[in-house]
């Protein structure tokens, strides 16, 4: 997995609540086989025109947001469906980081499966980011990982919260499969004694 | 100190505590479909490890699968590829798959219960979100990204936090026709979509206990349109008798031992819960969803409502999107919608309890002109069990299509879909926008309500049919 570092970058804003998984991946692009090359059909339904164009009242086809690695979105963003090609696709278009008040729970997860740091933000918080980018876009954030810090030009950054090992997985790019297995042993242990205590689940 | 029935669970699946690192769960089932598990084989065969407990995997194709002329080659070629690679990844890895044309073939979670391969007590985990439907018989299931099926793939477990708490306690008796659907719709209109997130939800209260099987399944299922990492239901006699015989429950001696430990799991009087919430089961009419959200929801003699009815700025905004997406005008009565295309099916109803309970509103009836209905079974155990009762032909003979099992519409992977403003009344779990197809216009309801509107071309309250 790739380290997350600390960057200056554009933040991109989406102002909707309840995004969820289906729009940001719909379904018609869910039977590869690979994880990569979703970022060309990530909010795919909204992002273009029937004919194949891209739609310009779409918020992200906005030419002031291209190159944005932050996305800026309402309450609950990337709820519904387990589906990790929407992480995967949000990577591969280049985000890195989302901005919200709150996340469905698998997603939130699969975010940090996939480098992508997803910022918790209060209402407020999130109000002023938004108006700072409406106001200005184009607008640069900064966001410190390593510090928890995001910063704006216009002073509407914060500290944010975020999990001690999932930040350290992220800073250092560590892989969780690896991680667990080495407690191989403790694994081991607790399966000699599972085979005891729940016979019949090893028929 | 008194523990709540997850707590119980999670207590005794904690594999390793190690400090600056995530708690590490056991996990004894898992579970599989095409569409989320191909990138975890191949993570897999490219860091050179093996699945740890081929047996603890139950395998099945049902996203892409086609649900009519099974026999001919699938027409999509990347389905095709897709379900392919899920049978070449299977046989490599010895692992049990009901392929599409296995007779137990079928949706994960409709073909998972019926051959007993969860119970009580476990940890449960699939590549899907809808794994919640097995806290039905009180394990903890729930639905993980495909990292994370390499991960317990590789190691039968998962790195996890541990949920807040949630009880929902619903007691009275539910009006005729109104349904486990019904209850968990109602649930998810008001708590909203995020209510739940960070909770694993139990249920309890005479209206919960009062369920069958399939009906606990059902109200489950939808825990994660509440935002629910998972929804839990205490097992019971129910519980047992459902399990009892089933190719893959305990038995004989160990049978016994089983049930000791299955009586111990109910939480415990007094436990604590996070958040407490109740519904009276007599207020819960049959629901109908009116938006794009499974929140946006409300009772059959109620109407579709106008921003201004929503205090908050944000449900104004969109309940405005949603008007605008479902084509419907603020105020308008919920039986003046009409109907276009019905679905029966899904993870969410897809068992033989829905079909029946259709079959007896379809009963003589004919569908409405211009209205297509489409009844797929969970399973091809679900489809046999229909056809020796004879629903089959009470569908066929109403102008339905019976088709063989898969998802399906529920998403609309496999080709079976809505075309732009075409309208649907349909028994499955998300009305987001494009689920049942780009431009296609969902409204979620029970069986007995779904079938009830394609007789009549429009929603009708069927406690007065």
């Amino acid at each position: 997995m790739q380290a997350y570092t600390k960057h200056e970058s554009i933040a991109a804003l989406m102002n909707r609540s309840n995004v969820d998984t289906d729009q940001i991946i719909p379904k018609q692009f869910l039977k590869k086989v690979e994880r990569t090359g979703f970022g060309k059909q990530l909010f795919h339904d909204w992002r273009f025109n029937d004919d194949g164009s891209d739609n310009a009242e779409f918020e992200l086809n906005k030419p002031a947001f291209k190159g944005a690695k932050i996305l800026v979105a309402g309450d609950n963003f990337g709820c519904g469906s387990s589906r990790e090609h929407a992480p995967w696709a949000i990577a591969d278009y280049g985000f890195n980081t989302i901005t919200s008040t709150s996340y469905a729970d698998i997603f939130y997860n699969n975010c940090f499966k996939n480098s992508i740091l997803p910022i918790i933000a209060t209402k407020a918080q999130l109000a002023s980011l938004m108006d700072e980018i409406a106001a200005n876009e184009g607008v640069k954030f900064i966001v410190d990982l390593e510090n928890q810090q995001l910063t704006t030009p216009a002073g509407n950054g914060f500290k944010f919260d975020v999990d001690p090992v999932r930040k350290d997985n992220l800073l250092k790019g560590l892989d969780d499969i690896g991680l667990t297995l080495q407690h191989t042993d403790l694994i081991d242990q607790y399966e000699a004694k599972h085979k005891q205590t729940y016979p019949w689940l090893w028929v | 100190m008194k523990k709540t029935m997850y707590e119980k669970i999670w207590d005794s699946h904690l594999v390793a505590e190690v400090p600056g690192q995530a708690p590490l769960l056991y996990v004894d089932r898992h579970l599989m479909h095409e569409v989320t598990s191909p990138q975890a084989f191949e993570g897999l065969r490219l860091a050179r490890r093996k699945v740890r407990n081929p047996h603890s995997i139950l395998a099945t194709m049902d996203h892409c699968v086609p649900t009519k002329d099974r026999d001919l080659p699938i027409a999509d070629p990347i389905a095709k590829k897709q379900i392919e690679t899920m049978a070449d990844n299977c046989e490599e890895n010895g692992l049990n798959l009901y392929d599409m044309k296995n007779p137990n073939n079928g949706v994960i979670h409709i073909v998972v219960p019926e051959h007993g391969f969860v119970h009580p007590g476990m940890v449960v985990v699939c590549g899907d979100s809808h794994t919640a439907t097995h806290g039905a018989f009180g394990a903890l299931a729930f639905g993980i990204g495909t990292s994370e099926v390499e991960h317990v793939m590789a190691t039968q477990t998962l790195p996890q936090q541990k949920s807040k708490t949630m009880l929902i306690q619903i007691d009275g008796e539910l009006s005729k026709y109104a349904s486990a659907k019904d209850i968990a719709l109602a649930i998810t209109g008001k708590i909203g979509t995020a209510g739940g997130n960070g909770h694993v939800i139990e249920y309890a209260g005479s209206a919960i206990t009062n369920l069958s099987m399939e009906g606990r399944m059902t109200l489950c299922n939808m825990a994660i349109e509440a935002g629910a990492r998972a929804g839990l239901v205490a097992p019971d006699e129910k519980t047992y008798a459902y399990l009892k015989g089933r190719e893959f429950a305990p038995s004989g001696e160990n049978w016994d031992k089983a049930l000791a430990y299955w009586k111990s799991l109910p939480s415990d009087a007094g436990a604590t819960f996070d958040t407490v919430v109740t519904l009276n089961a007599a207020d819960i009419e049959p629901q109908v969803t009116w938006g794009t959200s499974p929140e946006q929801v409300t009772g059959i003699t109620s109407i579709v409502p106008a921003p201004e009815d929503f205090d908050d700025a944000i449900k104004q905004q969109a309940c405005a999107n949603a008007l605008d997406y479902m084509g419907l005008t603020a105020h308008t009565k919920i039986t003046d919608i009409p109907v276009d295309l019905i679905f029966i099916g899904s993870c969410t109803n897809g068992r033989i309890e829905d079909f029946r309970i259709a079959a007896e509103v379809t009963q003589g009836t004919k569908v409405a002109d211009k209205v297509t209905a489409i009844a797929v079974p969970g399973s091809y155990h679900v489809k046999k069990q229909a056809e020796d009762e004879g629903l089959d032909k009470i569908f066929i003979d109403a102008g339905w299509e019976w088709r063989d099992p898969g998802c399906s519409m529920c998403l609309a992977m496999n080709g079976d879909e809505l075309t732009v403003g075409q309208r649907s009344a349909s028994t499955s779990n998300r009305n987001f926008e494009g689920r049942q197809g780009k431009g296609g216009r969902t409204h979620l309801v029970s069986p007995a309500m779904a079938a009830a509107a394609a007789t009549a071309g429009h929603f009708v309250d069927i406690r007065n049919l």
